[in-house]
């Protein structure tokens, strides 16, 4: 007889779906209340009109764009968390790689409409294959990467991969800066236009003046990663080689000596990451509409303070610091703006983002939620 | 028959020589011993057998296979399993899941069948799961599969690594100190344990120990190491009353004074 929390539909749908959507509405909750709070504090400070009333009336749709974006910094932080679990290094060129998928989606969707059939393809189509380009390319990427500046370094001073990480990043931007003024001879990839994702689905809400307005693209966005976190939850929790990659995280040399080869599994390790960084990549363009190759920078610092918030080497923390870290600087721009009375603008959030690094360096250097799957038994 | 074989086995490192021509040979469905003071070389030993270490020189042949120059899961794959001196559990793991660890090798789980969960996937990871609950109730646990490895009481811990060592369904099965730490009475039902995996499963043990009572009471053939070299082999009575094992314990002061008093 076995037990509810056994079910695998339970144990590998339900459940991380449930989880993904308490950490959502738990943070955006949390968050919302706390900005409430402090319009309540600066209503005073604003005089030319009601603070709270105005807090209020944009909050759904700072909860909506924090959640979206949060999804895209969770599933690329996946990438820092699992590598960083297995080999306990920094991945600084993940960015890297989630920015190659990103174009090479861009680049695909271009190509279709060069050829001319992308305004009779079906749209959704056309997101899907981009997708799955960038996940092959990137998963491939992100494995020959580790050959080639990695896996000679196995066994050298923890630094030294570190640096190697960081040459491999600024090497493959300027590669893709090279291949793309070879080629194109423009550095900017822009997304075509298309299908109707900037349109809105409009939600009437009881209570509400206005209805709440979910751009399409957003639900895609957030329905891809909501996709990739479940596959990735139970490729680590119900297969073998999720045992495998659980077991090499811990005791490299045991895992080895249970028969478990380990770079087959390092490899591996890097392929998902990269895969997740690759999907990641066409959300985040579909986002942003232009790329570029040193678009990448900035969202994989942001993933990785998101690994860092959640605990690095957790999976689950890396789905609650991009939620987190998302959701924060979804806030920051809306509100610093509205809140300083315009001392500070929504340019001011990447400062947001990293503040939170150092505070949780400095409060919590394990994160929220500590770490576990690199815990070395 | 000879399982194990090893020929002139040596590892360094840098000038330190820590297996010094080790020859030695393990006979299928034997216990066999390997002991020595501190320092000796016999995890070493060990760790050379398993892949660990690549030794400089000798051969090793098990099976009548070369185990030179193979990785360690791929040594794990001819059939050797091992546990370790100190516990190498999986400790953020469940008990079940880490004997699952043990079975890598041979649960098959093809890529098709893994994302669409069909009746041949369930039906492997079903008798999986229940090979791990026999397993877990034959080394004497109970109700804890579920547990997380590390929460587990020292002996537990034990079992669990010899567990996992037979979910790999060795030929050989390598103990390293598997009584270390424990009291007489846990000591007692390890040699219990040991012999019946010998007995029932057909599985040649070969371990190193430092506790005489059950390297005397088990072992029914035993190496002598010291300074990486084996100074001596053969049944507990001839290896009891070995001048060169004496000393190598004692000191030669004291052999001279055991020797004295006989």
């Amino acid at each position: 007889m076995k037990s509810i929390t056994e079910n695998p539909v339970y144990k590998f749908l339900l459940f991380p779906i449930g989880q993904i959507l308490i950490f959502a509405l738990g943070a955006s909750v949390v968050l919302s209340l706390v900005t409430v709070l402090l319009a309540f504090i600066f209503k005073f400070n604003v005089t030319d009109f009601d603070l709270v009333e105005r807090t209020m009336l944009i909050l759904p749709q700072v909860v909506i764009n924090g959640v979206t974006i949060g999804f895209v910094y969770a599933t690329i932080a996946l990438g820092y968390t699992m590598v960083y679990g297995v080999l306990e290094f920094i991945n600084f060129s993940h960015s890297e790689i989630f920015m190659v998928g990103g174009i090479v989606g861009i680049q695909l969707m271009a190509y279709f409409e060069h050829i001319g059939t992308l305004a009779t393809m079906n749209e959704y189509l056309v997101i899907a294959l981009a997708i799955i380009l960038a996940m092959v390319v990137s998963g491939s990427l992100a494995v020959v990467v580790e050959r080639l500046a990695y896996k000679p370094l196995r066994g050298a001073p923890k630094l030294v991969p570190l640096i190697s990480a960081i040459g491999m990043s600024f090497f493959l931007q300027d590669i893709v800066r090279l291949i793309l003024s070879l080629t194109t001879g423009e550095f900017n990839v822009i997304l075509p236009k298309f299908g109707t994702f900037d349109e809105f689905w409009k939600l009437a809400v009881p209570g509400m003046e206005d209805p709440l307005r979910i751009q399409i693209k957003s639900a895609i966005m957030v329905g891809v990663a909501v996709l990739m976190l479940v596959g990735l939850n139970y490729l680590v929790n119900g297969t073998k080689v999720g045992k495998a990659i659980r077991a090499v995280a811990q005791d490299r040399p045991s895992a080895s000596l249970m028969g478990i080869n380990v770079n087959q599994i390092i490899s591996i390790t890097f392929l998902v990451g990269g895969t997740l960084g690759g999907a990641a990549g066409v959300l985040f363009a579909l986002k942003a509409t232009k790329l570029d190759p040193f678009s990448g920078f900035f969202p994989g610092l942001k993933a990785f303070t998101s690994a860092v918030l959640g605990g690095i080497g957790n999976l689950t923390g890396a789905l609650l610091g991009g939620l987190v870290l998302g959701l924060l600087e979804s806030f920051a721009a809306s509100y610093l703006g509205i809140f300083t009375n315009g001392a500070f603008g929504a340019e001011y959030k990447d400062i947001f983002a990293f503040a939170i690094l150092i505070l949780v360096l400095i409060f919590r250097p394990s994160g929220l939620l500590g770490q576990t799957v690199g815990q070395k038994a | 028959m000879t399982l194990l074989n090893t020929t002139n086995v040596v590892k360094r490192f840098g000038g330190l020589v820590a297996v010094n021509k080790m020859t030695f040979s393990v006979d299928e469905g034997r216990i066999v011993s390997i002991i020595g003071p501190n320092g000796a070389g016999k995890t070493t030993f060990f760790n050379s057998l398993t892949g660990i270490y690549k030794p400089e020189e000798g051969q090793i042949t098990f099976k009548g296979q070369s185990l030179i120059g193979l990785r360690p899961d791929q040594v794990a794959a001819t059939g050797i399993a091992r546990t370790f001196q100190n516990i190498r559990l999986f400790g953020s793991m469940t008990v079940i899941e880490n004997i699952l660890v043990g079975m890598h090798i041979q649960l098959k789980q093809g890529g098709l069948d893994t994302i669409f969960r069909t009746r041949k996937f369930n039906q492997e990871e079903n008798d999986a799961e229940q090979r791990a609950k026999d397993l877990m109730e034959y080394v004497g646990l109970k109700n804890v599969g579920n547990e997380l490895a590390r929460n587990l009481p020292y002996g537990g811990q034990r079992r669990i690594e010899i567990a996992r060592a037979l979910a790999a369904n060795p030929t050989l099965l390598l103990l390293d100190e598997p009584t270390a730490g424990m009291n007489p009475n846990e000591s007692e039902d390890a040699i219990k344990l040991f012999r019946r995996i010998r007995d029932d499963k057909g599985i040649t043990i070969l371990m190193i120990e430092h506790d005489m009572r059950v390297v005397m009471g088990i072992s029914e053939h035993i190496s002598v190491m010291d300074y990486g070299e084996k100074i001596a082999e053969g049944s507990p009575a001839e290896i009891r009353s070995n001048q060169r094992v004496i000393e190598a314990y004692l000191g030669r002061g004291a052999a001279v004074a055991h020797e004295q008093k006989a």
